[in-house]
C-alpha cells in the first residue's frame, strides 16, 4: 500500500450541508462529559449571549471527519483506514457553532510526507456557516466558523 | 442558574497559575457513546478482537474523546464554552480502557490539569495548558487552549 503523493494540494469542495441540532449538541456535550449549561440550557446559552445551544470546542470534529471520509475513501488515495492514528488536531473557531447553524466543509490537503512504510498526511478543513434559506434570490452567503487541522498517520506494513 | 464558575478577569491571571485539575473516569460504554455521538465507528474504540488484531494492547479511547474532554476544565473555567478560540493538542499515547462491564468500575482514568501558559493583553486572549495523563504518562502532548476573556 502506498500513498498517492500527488494528494497534495488536493482540495475537495464543500459537500452536502451538517445541520446542528440542539440534541446533538446535548449528545456530543454529554459524549466529552461536558456539563455546561450552555451546551444543555437554551436560557443559560441566552444569557451568556448567545442564539442558541452552543456546541463543546472539538464538536466540529464531526463536520471535519465527514470531509475528511471524502479523501480516506477516494479510491486513488490510497489510505486503508484500518491503518490510520490520529497524530494531531487543531480548532481555530472564528465564531461560535450553534444549534441551527448549517455548515459546509471544504477540504483540503496541505501535506503528505513519507515516513517510514507509510505516510503523514496533514488535511485542514475550512467550515463555513450558510446564511439565507438556500432559494433563488435569497442572497446565499456563506461566513467562516472554524478551521480544523488534523494529521493523520497511515501506518506501512510492519508498523 | 448556572453552575459554572465566576469568569476570570484578565489582569488578575499571571503565567504559571493553576487553574485547576480534574479526573475522567471512561468506560467502555462512554466510548461507544461517543462513537456514536461523533460518527467514528472505527472498531478499535469498542472491539476487543478487532483492536488486538491490529496489534493493540486492547480497545483504546477516541483521541478526540481525550481531547474533547480534557477541554472542560478549561470551558468551566471560562465560564462560557464559546471563549474557546483554539485548541489543538497532539496525540502521543493511547488511554487502554478495559472491559469492567457489569461492575462499578472505571476502564480507564484519565488526569487533567491546567495552567496558564500565556497571556495576550493585546488580543485579550489566555492561553491554557492542559496536562492530561493516563497510567503515569502524558496521552495528550501541547495541549493548548486559547480562551478570550469577555
Amino acid at each position: 500500500m502506498t500513498i498517492n503523493p500527488d494528494l497534495q494540494g488536493r482540495s475537495y469542495p464543500a459537500a452536502e450541508v451538517y445541520d446542528v441540532g440542539r440534541e446533538k449538541i446535548r449528545e456530543f456535550a454529554r459524549a466529552v462529559k461536558a456539563t455546561h449549561p450552555a451546551h444543555f440550557d437554551l436560557e443559560a446559552a441566552k444569557a451568556l449571549g448567545h442564539r442558541d445551544l452552543v456546541a463543546p470546542p472539538t464538536f466540529a470534529i464531526i463536520i471535519a471527519q465527514r470531509a475528511d471520509a471524502q479523501l480516506i475513501e477516494d479510491p486513488e488515495s490510497g489510505i486503508d483506514f484500518s491503518r490510520v492514528v490520529h497524530a494531531d488536531q487543531r480548532f481555530i473557531h472564528h465564531r461560535p457553532i450553534v444549534a441551527g447553524d448549517r455548515l459546509v466543509a471544504e477540504l483540503h490537503v496541505d501535506g503528505v510526507r513519507a515516513m517510514g512504510g507509510g505516510a503523514m498526511i496533514t488535511t485542514r478543513s475550512e467550515i463555513f456557516v450558510l446564511t439565507g434559506d438556500g432559494t433563488a434570490g435569497s442572497g446565499v452567503s456563506r461566513e467562516a466558523v472554524s478551521t480544523t487541522t488534523s494529521s493523520i498517520l497511515v501506518r506501512g506494513e510492519g508498523q | 442558574m448556572s453552575t459554572a464558575s465566576i469568569a476570570p478577569v484578565f489582569t488578575d491571571l499571571t503565567v504559571g497559575q493553576d487553574i485547576g485539575s480534574r479526573s475522567i473516569t471512561v468506560t467502555r460504554q462512554d466510548l461507544v457513546k461517543y462513537a456514536g455521538a461523533s460518527g467514528d465507528f472505527n472498531p478499535i474504540h469498542w472491539n476487543e478482537a478487532f483492536a488486538t488484531g491490529v496489534g493493540l494492547p486492547g480497545v483504546i479511547a477516541h483521541g478526540m474523546f481525550t481531547m474533547g474532554a480534557a477541554v472542560q476544565l478549561v470551558t468551566d473555567w471560562a465560564g462560557d464554552p464559546a471563549a474557546v478560540v483554539d485548541y489543538q493538542t497532539r496525540f502521543t499515547k493511547p488511554v487502554l480502557v478495559t472491559d469492567t462491564t457489569g461492575t462499578e468500575e472505571p476502564g480507564a482514568v484519565i488526569e487533567v490539569s491546567g495552567a496558564i501558559g500565556a497571556l495576550d493583553a493585546d488580543a485579550g486572549t489566555v492561553r491554557v495548558d492542559l496536562t492530561v495523563v493516563y497510567a503515569g504518562q502524558k496521552v495528550l502532548v501541547k495541549a493548548q487552549a486559547v480562551v478570550r476573556l469577555a
